[in-house]
């Protein structure tokens, strides 16, 4: 058992306890902190897999701006739901019998599927984050889907601040 | 080496498990905002297989499209996010079980 080992099991008990805590918690504001700690976990399991870049995404886009998003809407949600009531609906023991026939499906899908017991040769050494950027923006490989994604990202800000502002005028009314 | 050592499948099964935790909590919360949360338990467990098979076949297509999932979930979360602003300002709610305006 050497140190990727322990920390990989490590990380893996704190998103499982984390993401639970996610699902389970009363607390809105404690719910956000957890999928915090959560989308940390990740990172650490994105540089054990010596995914640098993605790791570092991980912590800008996730942890620095969806989940401040997430505590932004608590708070300016927060009024409702806060103890009182049932925070399950009526057919959660049916959903939960799903979720775990989804869980057995997948682990049949793995146990079936051609994966190697190793890792295959390591990254190390090659310029990943040199080689990402190049298929990034070279014509052959990902230009088209990245600027579509920058369309997307400016329609997606466009239309979130269309929600929030027509909503705004028609309750001033 | 030290990744080296850990096979593959425990990344996966780690992401099997998330995404079930993320189901589960799409299932049975009520509050959209915790409902939305689970979305990006979700997410994150797609993401951690792409990347583990990454590293598996030794491309870099899968952390490319990581990029691209990341991207699109972050316009989702804030679209998302707005319309769940919006509804509670005109219903005083997001209890998901009382969004039911459109019911037949």
């Amino acid at each position: 058992m050497d140190a990727s080992q322990i920390i990989f099991g490590l990380t893996a008990l704190l998103i499982i306890f984390s993401a639970l805590r996610v699902v389970t918690t009363r607390n809105m504001v404690h719910a956000a902190l957890w999928l915090i700690v959560t989308l940390l976990g990740v990172t650490v399991l994105y540089a054990l897999l010596q995914a640098n870049f993605l790791a570092v995404v991980q912590v800008v886009v996730y942890v620095g701006a969806i989940a401040i998003l997430f505590i932004f809407a608590i708070m300016l949600t927060r009024r409702e739901m806060r103890d009182g009531g049932p925070q399950l609906n009526k057919g959660w023991p049916l959903a939960a019998l799903i979720s775990l026939a989804v869980f057995g499906g997948l682990l049949a899908l793995l146990y079936n599927a051609p994966v190697s017991e190793r890792l295959a040769a390591s990254l190390e050494g090659q310029d990943t984050l040199g080689a990402l950027g190049q298929a990034l923006v070279s014509p052959d490989a990902y230009v088209l889907p990245f600027e579509v994604a920058s369309v997307l990202l400016l329609a997606a800000l466009i239309g979130a601040v269309y929600v929030a502002l027509n909503k705004k005028q028609e309750s001033d009314k | 080496m030290m990744a080296g050592t850990l096979p593959i499948s425990y990344y996966l099964g780690l992401s099997a498990l998330l995404f079930t935790l993320g189901v589960l909590g799409v299932l049975i919360r009520r509050n959209a905002l915790v409902i939305f949360m689970s979305v990006e338990l979700m997410l994150n467990a797609g993401n951690l297989a792409f990347v583990a098979f990454a590293r598996m076949y030794d491309m870099l297509n899968g952390q490319i499209f990581v990029f691209f999932v990341m991207a699109v979930a972050a316009a989702e979360v804030a679209v998302g996010l707005a319309l769940i602003v919006a509804i509670f300002k005109t219903k005083r709610s997001i209890d998901v079980d009382q969004m039911n305006s459109l019911k037949g």
